[in-house]
């Protein structure tokens, strides 16, 4: 962690109860006929300064959560809580003040940047929404901010396509930044660049958020990504965290199952055998349910190897098994049995 | 005594003509063999190539491509000079292939029987009653469940890791000798990936198939691969054993590879980096085409291009830097 006093820090990012349901429509008449549970009744909290990372496969309700939290789509219920202020409850107007310190990055910098509009354009673009600057403040600006993320100066009279992939994201991070916010949400930042330039584009952000104080949550499908830029980590499993916890504690001693599957699903470069990592676990056979048919009970039971009675029946909360680390598993809640830890 | 391969690609060269009279270089030059049973890894970014050598093998380059020159041969036989009718009957028998996305691999519009049935009436001969009866059975082995119901279903009635499971069942629907897999779980979730990676393997075994398999992960080769070839620039910069590679690499590229991989094992708190990004195949820098972003660059590099050097028997290379390390050139 690179900074031990994170755990006592105040709370920038609150998340109480969130949940997002989608219709699901059917039949002649279109009408609802279920819902998708995206994001199912999901509570934590992010520290000022901190990464969080999200981690979970497609489908899980990872970028579904980051849009909720930013209400680029509305919650069904819960809260958000943003420096105090519960943000879930406010008008479009009264948001919009906010908006400027919660940022997001998108996976795709080909589809995110509007390729008619020049650097310089697309970076002031926040500027002249949310301030007052002049014409000639907002140029020096966007100037600065390119040279900040590693481009040019003269770079903003360029067009997004004149641009690599990895360019592009940084161009991504410079309009994020612009507004000097103090969140940013990346939904999958790197999952589209070469690890190369991933590499680069992750110390950026890294550095960035050394120099800004910025607070991230780190959205990704990619385990090693976020282990590297994380603080904390959340694995999310069919519209719920499974398992949330200080990064060593959740890479080294993983306890929900499902947390165990995946990292053991990781394939990895093995230069030096002996390291303490977690053992390789059989392959899971089953798919990932359909997410507007969950199970009943606990979501990942039917890909569970130590599913019992108990978990088709009753949902799991939280039990607290460590300093900052919460499973939701059967296998925890009666109290320190721990004969199936591993 | 010389060891029986099942592949031998030779000085392979494929070229795409553009417009403005820009060449290019996909493929330029490779040269490596497959051996029974071997797993051997094409690994690089994009637009190194490997996906261009793999689909050169098939003879599935389009147009403005084409391969230039060199030798491609299954089992001493020149797979070149054959015909488009007879490239054909090679295709999906001898040689299978499949790609990263099965959705688009896949046709929408027909059953999954009748998809694996085509390939087993095709090469096989066999009737609609008996292709049917071994489209089940095929796709029992790559674990599908519900075989007899599945066949009846179109693709988009399955998930990404029973599409690629179908892709697997028609590339070993012929038993074939060499099986390409063109980054085979890109597109899939990693507990996904591990089950499918898992089946090639043990497919592999099971057939007596050799495995091509072309990705960007080289935590994927280390697990799976035997041997590994890393692609820069349309070129072969390093081969090795796996292992020898992962420990000992020698390449400049490939070790900057290594270091801007996030480690699960230690951690580092910034990743290496390689400067710059990779150029577009019609203008590689003169000299060696990683120089423009090599951090061990010398004069000599903007020059003259290197040529693959054989450090030990098992392990060659691309590089300057190894000049002294027998120069044949």
């Amino acid at each position: 962690m690179r900074n031990p006093a994170i755990a006592h820090q105040e709370k920038l990012v609150e998340v109480q109860q969130l949940k997002k349901y989608f219709p699901v429509k059917g039949g002649i008449l279109r009408r609802q006929i279920g819902h998708v549970k995206a994001v199912d009744d999901v509570s934590f909290h992010i520290y000022k300064g901190e990464t969080l990372g999200i981690v979970g496969e497609s489908g899980s309700g990872k970028s579904t959560l980051g849009r909720v939290m930013l209400r680029l789509l509305e919650p069904t219920e819960g809260n958000v809580i943003f420096e105090g202020q519960n943000i879930s409850t406010l008008t479009q107007r009264e948001l919009r003040p906010v908006r400027r310190s919660m940022q997001i990055v998108f996976q795709d910098p080909f589809a995110s940047l509007n390729s008619k509009m020049s650097v310089g354009e697309l970076i002031e673009e926040p500027l002249i929404v949310q301030t007052n600057l002049s014409k000639r403040k907002r140029k020096e600006q966007a100037a600065a901010l390119l040279e900040k993320v590693g481009l040019q100066a003269d770079d903003r009279h360029k067009y997004p396509h004149e641009f690599s992939g990895g360019q592009r994201q940084r161009i991504s991070i410079a309009r994020a930044l612009v507004l000097n916010p103090a969140f940013v949400i990346c939904d999958e930042p790197v999952s589209a660049l070469d690890v190369s330039i991933q590499a680069q584009v992750l110390n950026l952000m890294k550095d960035l958020q050394d120099d800004y104080r910025l607070t991230y949550l780190f959205i990704s499908h990619d385990l090693s990504v976020v282990k590297h830029i994380s603080d904390r980590v959340a694995v999310m499993y069919l519209g719920k965290i499974a398992e949330i916890a200080p990064k060593h504690a959740l890479y080294t001693n993983p306890h929900h199952p499902y947390t165990k599957k995946l990292l053991s699903s990781i394939p990895t470069i093995h230069t030096n055998s002996d390291k303490n990592t977690v053992p390789k676990q059989p392959v899971m056979h089953q798919d990932i349910p359909n997410p507007a048919n969950p199970p009943s009970g606990c979501v990942f039971r039917t890909r569970c190897p130590l599913a019992h009675d108990r978990c088709s029946i009753e949902q799991p909360t939280y039990t607290e098994i460590g300093p900052d680390h919460y499973v939701a598993c059967h296998l925890y809640d009666k109290g320190g049995d721990t004969s199936h830890t591993s | 005594m010389k060891q029986k391969t099942i592949l031998d690609v030779k000085q392979l060269q494929t070229y795409f003509y553009l417009e403005a009279d820009r060449v290019a270089k996909a493929v330029d030059d490779i040269t490596f063999s497959i051996h029974p049973g071997e797993t051997v890894a094409l690994v690089g970014e994009s637009g190194s190539g490997k996906s261009m050598a793999a689909l050169s093998i098939m003879q599935l380059i389009r147009k403005p491509g084409r391969i230039k020159q060199g030798s491609i041969r299954l089992e001493g036989k020149e797979l070149l000079q054959l015909t488009n009718r007879q490239m054909a009957q090679i295709r999906g028998k001898d040689i299978a292939m499949i790609f990263q996305e099965p959705m688009t691999a896949l046709n929408p519009v027909y059953t999954i029987g009748n998809q694996i049935g085509e390939i087993l009436r095709k090469h096989q001969g066999l009737n609609r009653q008996q292709a049917k009866q071994e489209a089940i059975n095929l796709l029992q082995t790559v674990g599908i469940p519900r075989a007899t119901e599945i066949i009846h279903e179109h693709p988009h009635q399955l998930s990404g890791g029973m599409r690629q499971r179908v892709m697997i069942a028609m590339a070993i629907a012929c038993k074939p000798k060499l099986l390409i897999a063109d980054e085979p779980t890109t597109a899939l979730d990693v507990t996904i990936q591990a089950q499918i990676l898992d089946l090639l393997m043990q497919l592999k075994e099971q057939f007596h198939m050799s495995l091509l398999l072309i990705t960007h992960d080289l935590g994927v080769v280390s697990e799976y691969a035997d041997r590994v070839i890393v692609m820069y620039g349309g070129q072969m910069v390093e081969e090795a054993a796996v292992k020898e590679l992962l420990q000992n690499p020698k390449h400049p590229y490939t070790d900057g590879l290594l270091a801007s991989l996030p480690n699960m094992e230690e951690h580092a708190e910034r990743l290496g980096t390689i400067r710059g990004t990779v150029p577009p195949a019609y203008a590689y820098p003169a000299g060696c085409r990683f120089s423009t972003r090599c951090p061990a660059v010398m004069d000599i590099c903007h020059v003259k291009a290197p040529s693959l050097k054989q450090l030990t028997p098992e392990h060659q290379v691309r590089c300057h830097l190894y000049a002294n390390g027998g120069d044949l050139s």
